[in-house]
């Protein structure tokens, strides 16, 4: 009998490895003409490194070292990449510019087509605060998925501070709020009318927390924005101005958009593209990360996930004919 | 040169079974043709309509990955299936129904089982809400994952008692077979594909307002 290989792990043989490396030569071009040296960090770190304050890490696989530390195999490379900073560019002229092609491991729910290991390309910018650091952020990954060959994608950007913010403005106590700030996250939108009517709030007020995370499109939703929005619209608006026009039509601004890890900030980013059902990537500010490893800098970056890139490149490809 | 997708209709997964009546009407009250669905029993693509049918447990399947951009379901399904990552946009009001928990009429057999085995055998064809109920209220229970009519468990000696959804509590009073709690009102929701919700976002959004009309009549 054949020896089974993990479930969401997989073997790449030639004609997909061909294919896969061409993606991954085209997206390096772009980072290293935008200036992002290539690293590489370990699979395995100290559990302590994820574990630190300000770290929130997702790893699922960890075992010991000869001495009985516990190891982690990363879940993403932002959190090696921000230590590597603190390590070894404690005195470096900003901003870094770093990108990175690497394996990064994550726990899989069974028969979901999920991987337990994949393949993340991605640059991380440090030192550069938004709106211009986030804007070239964008930028890049834009300019990287163009080179891909594919078309149809689309950017989605919100801001994680956003409904935190109107939560606070409103008065609203701290399980109440993290319980709708749950529900959110989950794209339970029933459960968040359901948590917003035991606010009793008034009718305008209920409406707007109702509103507010269904609210997505063009540079259009960014108009007319007046109250307790109006300064996520300027921040936003900020961003828009700084875009090439080439990225800036790739935009979908997402007052609903957030991220799970809990290390981002303020802008947030997802790649998606009509060809595929899941995201192709995602990324956003954590301007607060780096200090827990001595460096307190703001920073943005971006992870594509190379083997979804693949499968929606695959799907265009098909449609085109 | 940017290309976007253009075409704005949407892929509906619309579950066969107890919802499927009123799922059709729903449609066809905001202005979906789905005579074709109703008279095709077999059929399971409706291309003209951008419909498909399933069982209504593989809704989220279908939406999660993208095969369909919306899909109507039951809470029940979508309780049991939470780690699928999909919007639920609105509650439909229609096919409601209770998850209860049922014993045998009489002396409580859970009851009698927890105080003097310490421990519950609990059948049912939702594990997760099961084993999440008994968590919750502090028992141990040992779940009983069945296929088949639920209702037969108790009786045979399989379990103590079973979880189940239950609308009007007919198969139970038939089995001589008592409510004893009831967990959780499930009632048809609408839910999404993330990524559709973004990129059909228009669409999603006229079809939510046309239907937020016809659930307030």
């Amino acid at each position: 009998m054949a020896d089974r290989i993990p479930s969401g792990t997989r073997d790449v043989l030639p004609d997909e490895m061909r294919e896969l490396r061409d993606l991954t030569e085209r997206m390096r071009a772009v980072f290293d003409k935008a200036g992002y040296g290539e690293v590489y960090t370990p699979a395995l770190e100290y559990e302590r490194t994820f574990t630190r304050d300000g770290v929130t890490s997702n790893g699922s696989y960890r075992l010991f070292d000869e001495d009985g530390n516990v190891m982690v195999l990363r879940a993403d490379m932002t959190v090696p990449i921000a230590r590597l900073v603190g390590n070894r560019y404690a005195t470096a002229e900003l901003p870094l510019r770093f990108c990175y092609f690497a394996h990064a491991y994550r726990k899989v729910r069974r028969q979901r087509g999920q991987s337990r290991e994949f393949l993340q390309a991605g640059v991380e910018l440090i030192g550069a605060p938004g709106p211009a650091g986030t804007a070239e952020a964008l930028t890049v990954l834009s300019d990287a998925l163009e080179a891909v060959g594919l078309r149809r994608f689309r950017i989605g950007v919100g801001d994680q501070a956003l409904y935190p913010e109107l939560l606070d403005q409103l008065d609203v106590d701290a399980d109440a709020r993290q319980l709708l700030l749950t529900e959110l996250a989950a794209g339970d939108f029933v459960g968040v009318e359901r948590e917003v009517r035991r606010l009793n709030l008034q009718g305008a007020e209920a409406q707007l927390l109702l509103t507010v995370p269904r609210m997505r499109g063009g540079p259009e939703i960014l108009d007319d924005l007046t109250g307790p929005l109006a300064h996520a619209g300027t921040g936003m608006r900020a961003l828009l101005e700084l875009l090439p026009e080439r990225v800036a039509e790739r935009v979908i601004f997402d007052f609903g958009l957030v991220r799970e890890l809990g290390y981002y900030t303020a802008a947030v980013f997802e790649v998606y593209d009509p060809a595929h059902g899941l995201p192709l990537g995602s990324g956003g500010r954590y301007d607060d990360l780096l200090g827990a490893f001595g460096r307190d800098l703001p920073a943005v970056g971006f992870a594509l996930e190379v083997e979804r890139v693949h499968i929606a490149l695959a799907a265009e490809e098909r449609e085109r004919g | 040169m940017v290309e976007f997708d253009q075409s704005v209709a949407l892929r509906i997964a619309v579950p066969r079974g107890a919802l499927f009546t009123e799922t059709l009407d729903l449609l066809e009250s905001v202005g979906i043709d789905t005579r074709e669905v109703r008279e095709n029993d077999r059929k399971l693509l409706f291309r003209d309509v951008g419909i498909i049918t399933m069982r209504p447990s593989d809704v989220p399947t279908y939406v999660e990955a993208g095969a369909a951009d919306i899909g109507i379901t039951g809470k029940d399904v979508l309780a049991e299936q939470t780690e699928r990552d999909v919007h639920e946009l609105a509650d439909l009001g229609y096919g409601r129904c209770t998850m209860i928990v049922a014993s045998e009429a009489g002396a409580d057999p859970v009851a009698d089982a927890l105080r003097r085995l310490g421990i519950v055998k609990i059948a049912t064809k939702y594990p997760k809400i099961a084993t999440e109920h008994f968590l919750a209220t502090g028992r141990q229970a040992e779940i009983v994952e069945v296929k088949g009519s639920v209702e037969l468990a108790p009786l045979a000696g399989l379990a103590d008692a079973i979880v189940d959804l239950t609308a009007t509590g007919t198969t139970l009073r038939e089995n001589n077979l008592i409510i004893r709690e009831e967990i959780l009102v499930c009632t048809a929701r609408l839910i999404a594909n993330p990524v559709a919700d973004r990129l059909k976002a228009g669409a999603i959004d006229a079809l939510l307002a046309k239907i937020a009309d016809t659930v307030e009549k």
